[in-house]
């Protein structure tokens, strides 16, 4: 067998980019996807992965929700802002293993006003942030508690 | 193929009011089955959505979102009678577009 390091190397990578090409690898079927967002472990990595600046928080984005979610599995929530210029408005849950749960890309035909379902491993903060136009992050954030199956929290 | 999506539009004063329930499993990839395997991650990774065949949303979403996905979002200068179709495309490369009436 061969095998410096070197060839070693090579060879997986020529291996990688088969698998890409061939679209065996899900994580970059779609290059749209914003996937360091995704990985992100805090609001402000997933901001900043978004190309965001620091979130400020403020009474002009609004998170609605329950204060307690019986089943963490399908959480209501919805995030809204009044204000002009809104150009990405997105949804969080702190203590999920992926903490980003979705980016509505506004556009000016539709209202920066979405309702969605999330799921939620356990009590934790949720985010909506709005990322404005001219660059700067409103957020505001809300604790939902979890009781799962009803046994307390 | 999956299943269809259900989706209702209202029209209300100068917009509508579009809520769209999409089936699909959305498995996280952090469970694991009976024999302690983990199930791959299968969810779907981008939306979007067209007022009479206009772009007017897009999103992407990540395995946090609920199975079996509901959203709604609302659409200025929609009428009834106007079409607003939704897409999706899953992790696998799956897709599915459908389309509703604005009543």
């Amino acid at each position: 067998m061969i095998q410096t390091r070197r060839e070693m190397l090579a060879h997986s990578a020529t291996v990688a980019g088969l698998l890409a090409t061939a679209g065996l690898l899900p994580q970059t079927a779609l290059a749209a996807w914003p996937q360091a967002a995704f990985d992100a472990k805090t609001l402000a990595d997933a901001v900043k992965a978004l190309g965001g600046g620091t979130p400020a928080e403020s009474k002009d984005v609004t998170l609605t929700g329950p204060d307690i979610a019986e089943n963490g599995a399908v959480v209501p929530v919805g995030c809204a802002s009044a204000l002009p210029g809104v150009k990405k408005m997105l949804l969080l849950v702190e203590k999920n293993p992926s903490v980003l749960a979705a980016v509505f890309n506004v556009t000016d035909a539709v209202e920066a006003n979405f309702n969605t379902r999330v799921k939620m491993g356990q009590s934790s903060n949720v985010y909506a942030v709005a990322m404005m136009g001219d660059g700067k992050v409103l957020f505001a954030q809300k604790e939902i508690k979890v009781t799962l199956g009803g046994c307390g929290g | 193929m999956a299943d269809p999506m259900r989706i209702r539009a209202q029209a209300a004063g100068d917009k509508a009011t579009v809520r769209v329930l999409m089936s699909h499993e959305m498995e996280t990839g952090q469970r694991k089955d009976s024999a302690g395997k983990t199930i791959p991650a299968w969810f779907i990774q981008e939306v979007s959505a067209a007022h009479n065949g206009k772009t007017v949303l897009t999103a992407e979403w990540g395995p946090s979102v609920a199975k079996n996905p509901f959203m709604q979002f609302n659409v200025k200068g929609a009428k009834a009678g106007d079409k607003i179709s939704v897409s999706w495309v899953d992790n696998k490369g799956d897709k599915r577009t459908d389309e509703a009436t604005v009543s």
